[in-house]
């Protein structure tokens, strides 16, 4: 089944010496992925534990307020609640009493930790336990912290997801789980194409709501969708599942591997495989054809943000012909990006964390074609004359699996096709 | 502990940013963990600035906790000196960091910078991000401004406008050419466009131009007690107003220059005969005070509307706004929760919000047109054009601004005409608007608010709507068919009606009339 694909790299990243500087880190912390998270856990309500910035940098990431009714909020920690922790713990009570009766439709409620909270060592645990007591079973009480002191921008998604491992309950079933956040439309592809497999039974976490029967147990096997996942992938493996190692299902040739080593653990036949894959393959490889053409043999420049920049690394170096010089992410860990990293050609210089104005430093002396990087750094950068991709997007964007390829190199392909057609203009 | 769902205002580091990103050749160290960044998009995206803001933070994480977060604020500011070598430093501590009591401030004293560094005392738990604003500037003003000799020619310094205010950099341009037709020169514009060094000069100027109490009456204050000079009480927005300001600033300088208002189009447009649809339309009003208290003005004296309700989300303002609300016979809405505005305007259902970024979307919710007026502010609110607030030029950006939300015109008695035309129907929305059409009230209404309360409805429960009332109902425009729903049930309330029937419509319309 692997017989279409272009060979790996006589050298790849996975042992390249990794970059590592502290100092002025410009990411988000791990509440924004309640921007997503909310509207994808449809019964379930965030409620952050922090201060009047977290509530802040909610709407702000949001774009202040896309959304009618926000399934999210803040309980905002006052002088008075930092007086005393007992205190502090009934007026959280109080809180969530008031929150559940104004939103008799929620059936998951998380406590979100925050810096503030962490500080104080305010234990929402217990919190959650104690709720959870109270309010069951029409609802269930779960804490994670989002907080930046322990968390990267997508690493919220990552602790809110493992929050949720212990309380599934035991199954000895065969099942396959796929792992991560995803848009509908792409989740409902990836379904259909594992039917297609004949691989099953299914199950995705986090579910779109409380009432999917899913388990783990000794024979659940799982494949991580996102790259952020690693308390998950260690909390799934507490529990006795096995992972399916593989690179992400960014771009053909993601999808392709994503899907070979499931099929690969299933037994499904090379036959088959090649039958299913075939023409979204094809398509896949057209349309990205088609939207790289700005890309082709163009550089590009990663800071970090999201822990996607390896996977998209290897996808925009391999299947649309740029070369990357600097691939940074937030936090490497090999069992999860190593497959990507092995598929990356040796080259670029891999970092791990940031100190932001020696890597700005390091970025405008390379003068990339493409700079990929949060939203603080982009305009600056752009007036600065280089050509930016907001992080962010990505993020927010159906990127994944086969038909979502051309769009993914079309994300990246768009600041380059403004920058042409503006400066014909200007001329 | 205080649920929140949207905030008007952030933390109050937010605001002493706003004060640093407006000005130059000043830098911020802020002791704050990871993610705290975030507050670098507001100016980067909101405002496209094309700059970071001038802001170094010491993104602290865990594992820094246990150790030694006094010595990553001390290497972050030295760096920060180093690289960006400002002309001076303020320091503080975000929400988290004011919780590790590290003392930003006696940190930096003991480094010796060769340059004036000012500590910041910014209760996060107390207050926000206007008060951040306020306090910033004013301790900025404090330790930078010297007595001075005034200047031989009469001059003022404008104090007040911020990065990421609502039209301040238009507004500042406006008000600056009004003072010179006066024959006033600006001294100095602080915080923004100003460096530390002009901060120094401002006591040479004569008095002071308050625009923004908001972010500059204390650094006005501190003014007037130290270097005699008095400052302006009316902020001069809308065309009364900008008159009122002008009449101040003869008072302080005798000043007797002419002035040329043939570019002030306001007063005509407001007089003009196709602005009859606008008179004694029902209007809520909802932002920041100063912003609110002149909109207030403009709304019942140089539109005609009626002003339904008002209120303001600063409750530094609160005294000022309760005043004004007296005034216009109203009772003052003082809160920063979104979801009390969002239930008042559900129970006014005025004809058209004046509000906030926020309002917007509460008009949007329930149908209801939406003009801004105040901060807190989007993306769209940062125009390409010239825009300000103030001023003659403020006077008609603002006449055009509020009108642009609303059906006009002939277009409403068209609407009234042929309610249930197929293609003309009012649900299309005003014709102007293209695809950004208002939604129908009704579904929306009967949802409840952004988080529902178990009584979402003002709508008393016991009064029924016979079917022919109920149809007839349907066929009022949208913009007022809440507020004929309103009516009529208030009407039956009182004439003890268990049902409203066709008649009760009625009865109730001629009751209301006007």
């Amino acid at each position: 089944m692997t017989d279409q694909m272009t060979p790996p790299p006589a050298l790849g990243c996975r042992s390249a010496p990794v970059l590592k500087q502290r100092g002025q880190r410009e990411v988000f912390c791990g509440l924004t992925g309640i921007i997503w998270l909310h509207r994808k856990i449809q019964d379930a309500f965030f409620l952050v534990v922090g201060s009047r910035t977290c509530a802040h940098l909610l709407q702000s990431a949001a774009g202040v307020m896309i959304f009618a009714e926000p399934r999210f909020g803040t309980a905002i920690l006052e002088e008075s609640d930092l007086a005393g922790l007992n205190d502090a713990h009934a007026e959280l009570d109080r809180t969530v009493q008031q929150l559940l009766a104004r939103r008799p439709d929620i059936r998951q409620l998380f406590l979100v930790g925050s810096c503030p909270s962490e500080v104080i060592k305010l234990d929402l645990n217990r919190a959650a336990e104690r709720l959870t007591q109270e309010f069951a079973p029409k609802v269930r009480v779960l804490e994670y912290s989002g907080s930046g002191i322990e968390t990267t921008f997508t690493q919220g998604e990552d602790a809110c997801l493992a929050s949720m491992v212990p309380v599934l309950p035991k199954t000895d079933a065969r099942e396959l789980m796929v792992v991560g956040a995803l848009p509908d439309v792409v989740e409902d592809q990836m379904l259909g194409l594992l039917e297609d497999l004949g691989i099953g039974p299914v199950t995705v976490l986090p579910a779109r709501n409380i009432d999917s029967e899913m388990g783990v147990g000794p024979n659940t096997m799982f494949a991580l969708t996102q790259p952020f996942l690693g308390d998950t992938h260690a909390a799934l493996e507490r529990r006795g599942a096995t992972h399916i190692a593989a690179p992400f299902p960014f771009g053909e040739e993601g999808t392709t591997a994503w899907l070979a080593a499931i099929a690969k653990e299933f037994g499904v036949s090379d036959e088959l495989f090649n039958k299913v894959t075939e023409a979204p393959r094809r398509r896949a490889r057209q349309a990205i054809a088609q939207a790289s053409e700005p890309l082709n043999a163009k550089s590009v420049f990663f800071f970090p943000d999201s822990q996607l920049e390896i996977p998209l690394a290897r996808f925009l170096t391999r299947e649309c012909g740029m070369s990357a010089v600097e691939v940074g992410s937030p936090y490497i860990h090999d069992a999860l990006h190593g497959p990507d990293l092995d598929l990356l050609p040796a080259g670029p210089q891999i970092s791990e964390g940031q100190d932001v104005d020696l890597q700005l430093d390091r970025c405008r002396e390379a003068r990339p074609d493409l700079t990929v990087c949060g939203l603080g750094l982009a305009n600056p950068l752009e007036a600065e004359g280089l050509s930016t991709k907001w992080a962010i997007e990505l993020v927010f964007t159906p990127v994944h699996f086969y038909e979502q390829a051309g769009d993914l190199a079309s994300l990246f392909a768009r600041p380059l096709r403004r920058k042409t057609i503006l400066g014909v203009a200007a001329e | 502990m205080k649920l929140t769902v949207w905030t008007y205002e952030g933390p109050p580091h937010v605001g002493a940013m706003r004060v640093a990103t407006g000005m130059t050749g000043l830098h911020y160290v802020l002791h704050a963990p990871q993610g705290d960044t975030y507050a670098d998009l507001l100016f980067t995206m909101i405002e496209r600035r094309d700059h970071r803001p001038p802001v170094t933070y010491t993104t602290f994480q865990a594992r820094d906790l246990g150790s030694d977060t006094a010595g990553l604020f001390k290497s972050s500011c030295q760096d920060a000196y180093d690289r960006f070598q400002p002309e001076a430093i303020i320091v503080g501590a975000s929400c988290t960091a004011e919780l590790i009591q590290d003392d930003p401030g006696g940190l930096a004293e003991t480094m010796g910078l060769d340059i004036p560094v000012i500590p910041l005392e910014l209760p996060s738990y107390q207050r926000k991000e206007n008060f951040g604003a306020d306090e910033t500037f004013f301790q900025i003003v404090r330790h930078l401004a010297k007595p001075m000799d005034k200047t031989q020619r009469i001059t003022c310094n404008i104090l007040g406008p911020t990065a990421l205010g609502f039209r301040h950099r238009d507004d500042i341009q406006e008000i600056t050419n009004l003072l010179y037709e006066l024959g006033v020169e600006v001294n100095v514009t602080a915080p923004m466009t100003a460096a530390p060094s002009d901060i120094a000069k401002m006591g040479q100027a004569h008095f002071n131009v308050l625009l923004y109490p908001e972010t500059g009456e204390q650094a006005a204050r501190y003014c007037e007690r130290t270097f005699g000079q008095p400052y302006t009480k009316v902020v001069p927005i809308g065309t009364g107003a900008t008159h009122d300001f002008i009449a101040e600033i003869r008072e302080l300088t005798g000043s007797t220059a002419e002035l040329d208002t043939d570019r002030l189009r306001q007063t005509w447009w407001s007089r003009s005969v196709d602005s009859t649809y606008l008179t004694g339309k029902r209007v809520f009003i909802f932002g920041d005070g100063t912003h609110v208290k002149a909109a207030a003005r403009i709304a019942r004296d140089e539109m005609g509307f009626e002003v339904a309700g008002m209120g303001c989300y600063n409750r530094e303002m609160a005294r000022d706004i309760r005043a004004t609300a007296k005034e216009y016979g109203l009772e003052a809405l003082i809160t920063d929760d979104y979801l009390e505005v969002e239930k008042a305007i559900e129970a006014l259902q005025p004809e058209m919000i004046l509000g906030t970024q926020m309002e917007r979307h509460i008009g949007k919710r329930l149908g209801i047109p939406c003009a801004v007026i105040s901060a807190p502010v989007h993306v769209q609110d940062f125009p390409a054009r010239y825009s300000p607030q103030m001023g003659f030029e403020g006077a008609n950006v603002i006449f055009d601004t509020w009108i642009h939300p609303l059906v006009m015109g002939l277009e409403e008695h068209l609407l009234h005409m042929f309610r249930d035309d197929f293609e003309f129907h009012d649900a299309a929305g005003p014709s102007h608007h293209g695809g950004h059409a208002p939604k129908p009230l009704e579904p929306a209404a009967s949802e409840g608010g952004s988080m529902p309360a178990e009584v979402a409805h003002v709508q008393d429960g016991n009064v029924i709507w016979l079917a022919a009332a109920e149809k007839e109902l349907k066929k009022i425009p949208f913009f007022v068919r809440g507020k004929a729903r309103r009516n009529t049930e208030t009407y039956a309330a009182e004439k003890g009606l268990g049902e409203i029937s066709l008649d009760t419509l009625y009865e109730a319309k001629a009751h209301y009339a006007r």
